[in-house]
């Protein structure tokens, strides 16, 4: 058998599924509902052994496509960097507000890409999300909240 | 019928009602576009406005909402690869690799026409077979909306070439693995969630489809960026937004509509069916359709894979109207905003609408004609327009994409956790797409999850725990045979060219 990235994934996959199955099996069902024809962990238990299933015979049977990625053609600083990023301005979105933290990831996000025009950077990040969050917050009537425009008397 | 039709006509094309249309369509695209805010919520914003008009009106104005914000969703979906709804998302597959072609102008104007023909011909439909059909939709019960789910999830054969058959399954029960997460519907008992209150109330569909299309694809974007045989290309201006079709594509088209009108007006008609399975069943019946040598294009810019999904949505949309105007049913949770609204309205809709109110009953459906109309004349000489959003650099692009994507979730839950969870997602997906794991099974699953798990609980129940209930009925029966043979067709073939 030929092992290849994607018998990797397909025996993680196999692995996820019997997990899956494990934890359907544990799902905790109403006295009355254990013997029924039907509760809540039937159908998990069935997509359970399905994934074992296709898994199973992803594994086994001969790979013909194998899929060949070079690596050292692609982006994974910037890729991470991004993704980091992106996972700070998740975490400080509600703590600091939607107009100040949208606008820093949008700036650091063009930054890290490589861009170096200042103005357009920052053109497309600031006035960009107030004009944005103009259009949610004041036209469509979505809130938003944001503790920093509040702190400095912006939004009530 | 025909002194209806002149009510209708009457009323639809009044000075006021035509301004609410085109107000209705410009609206509804624009919302439609941004990621998160749908049909649904279009038109929910609109409510309040409509009760300042009399029922026919704002009927009319959340028609033409309604049709705006479809409209608005493909046109994301084509030039960003990512649907905001998942109506849309079958028209990503073939719409966004030929806008990443240099070719968004004509994407969006085949979105449009295909759009309109359906809705036209859907409309046509809903003259016609509205009473009767409405009859025909209650015969379903839940077992055969079992068997039509299974039949919309082997819509992945369309996805299963090259060798991809077992992937493309093994992405479906992941989909449905996905669904699965979070409170059961009936006895309320959480699932999978580990404790964790923020995955009580499941994943949303909104947060799956933009970190599996649109995130992930920013991702895929960067990552392969000195790929040099990555398919990403500086893409020419000025083709970018030419919106001529050209003969060939034309002839392609005039086969494709029909077809995809009638079922997607059919599948519409289904209370709970809906847009989404319509659309992914005009795609997957398409492709098992056309030649071999266009079949080879599905998944890379075809003409028929776009015009297919687009004609499909739009007939569903129409379709929605019969159960809820004949029968107070709505077919889909847009469907079920406009009851709620046409119940505050202090109308009853039912099979006595049409003597009781005939005024709004066919006002409403040459509404939707006009409004079909006026989204064309509206939309199509600003595709040039909106199609060079792709000329926007891909270091302003990418980032704008990501923010869009978060954004859309921030706006439904305002929840640290929900972001990285899409993150998560978003990764995984991009590392699966990598492999040439395709991703649209994954959501075609995740949608029809609640939807199967419903009703093979409902039918199990109903049959003592026996599954005799899969060919006890003539329909159920017809539906699984026809799904039986088109998967054993796949296979066949699969096996015949040695290929799993």
């Amino acid at each position: 058998m030929n092992i290849n990235t994607t018998k990797i994934i397909s025996l993680l996959f196999f692995i996820f599924s019997a997990f899956y199955l494990y934890t359907a099996y544990q799902i905790q069902v109403f006295a009355f509902d254990e013997n029924a024809p039907f509760n809540a962990r039937t159908f998990p238990i069935y997509l359970g052994y399905t994934g074992l299933f296709f898994s199973g015979l992803k594994l086994i049977l001969p790979d013909p496509d194998t899929i060949k990625i070079e690596h050292k053609n692609l982006e994974y600083k910037k890729t991470g960097i991004l993704i980091i990023i992106a996972i700070i301005y998740g975490a400080t979105i509600l703590k600091i507000g939607y107009f100040l933290t949208t606008s820093l990831f949008l700036f650091t996000s063009y930054y890290f890409l490589g861009e170096r025009r200042w103005i357009l950077m920052f053109l497309l990040s600031f006035p960009f999300v107030a004009a944005f969050m103009y259009l949610l917050h004041g036209v469509l009537d979505i809130y938003l909240r944001d503790p920093f425009l509040k702190s400095i008397g912006v939004m009530g | 019928m025909i002194e209806g039709i002149l009510i209708g006509l009457n009323t639809a094309l009044t000075f006021q009602n035509i301004f609410m249309v085109m107000i209705g369509c410009f609206f509804g695209t624009i919302i439609g576009m941004l990621p998160g805010l749908g049909p649904m919520t279009a038109i929910a914003l609109m409510i309040p406005i409509t009760y300042g008009f009399d029922p026919a009106t704002g009927l009319i104005l959340m028609a033409g909402v309604y049709y705006g914000a479809v409209f608005g969703g493909s046109t994301s979906s084509i030039l960003l690869n990512a649907p905001g709804v998942p109506g849309t998302v079958a028209t990503s597959f073939d719409g966004y690799p030929m806008a990443q072609q240099g070719k968004a102008g004509k994407a969006l104007a085949i979105a449009a026409w295909s759009s309109f023909a359906g809705g036209t011909l859907s409309a046509i439909y809903l003259l016609f077979m509205a009473p009767s059909l409405s009859k025909v939709s209650l015969s379903f019960r839940s077992p055969d909306y079992f068997a039509l789910m299974i039949l919309g999830l082997t819509a992945i054969a369309a996805f299963s070439s090259k060798g991809q058959f077992l992937k493309a399954m093994m992405m479906v029960v992941l989909g449905l693995m996905l669904a699965s997460v979070g409170q059961d519907s009936l006895s309320d008992i959480t699932r999978f969630t580990f404790n964790n209150m923020n995955l009580t109330d499941g994943i949303s569909f909104v947060l799956v489809v933009m970190a599996t299309f649109a995130m992930s694809e920013a991702l895929t974007i960067i990552l392969k960026r000195n790929d040099p045989t990555a398919a990403a290309k500086q893409v020419s201006l000025t083709e970018l937004g030419s919106i001529k079709i050209d003969k060939e594509e034309r002839g392609k088209m005039y086969k494709t509509i029909p077809r995809s009108s009638i079922i997607g007006f059919l599948i519409g008609v289904l209370p709970g069916a809906g847009a989404t399975i319509a659309s992914f069943l005009a795609y997957g019946m398409e492709r098992n359709l056309v030649k071999d040598e266009e079949k080879e294009k599905f998944g890379k810019g075809s003409v028929n894979g776009l015009s297919a999904p687009e004609t499909a949505n739009n007939a569903a949309c129409s379709g929605s109207f019969v159960p809820m105007l004949t029968l107070g049913i709505p077919g889909s949770g847009t469907t079920a905003v406009m009851l709620g609204a046409l119940l505050g309205f202090g109308i009853q809709p039912g099979p006595r609408l049409y003597m009781t109110n005939p005024e709004i009953f066919w006002s409403v459906i040459m509404s939707m004609y006009i409004g079909m109309v006026v989204l064309l004349i509206l939309n199509l000489p600003l595709i040039p327009y909106i199609a060079r959003i792709l000329a926007v650099p891909k270091n302003y692009l990418i980032p704008l994409i990501l923010f869009f994507s978060i954004t859309g979730i921030y706006v439904m839950s305002f929840n640290n956790f929900d972001i990285y969870l899409m993150i998560g997602i978003a990764v995984v997906a991009t590392f699966l797409r990598l492999y040439d794991f395709p991703m649209p099974p994954l959501i075609l699953a995740f949608v029809l999850g609640g939807l199967m798990e419903e009703n093979l609980r409902r039918s199990l129940l109903l049959s003592n725990g026996s599954w005799e209930f899969l060919w006890d009925r003539t329909l159920t029966l017809c539906i699984l045979t026809t799904t039986i043979l088109i998967v054993v067709w796949h296979i066949y073939k699969t096996v015949f060219k040695k290929r799993f």
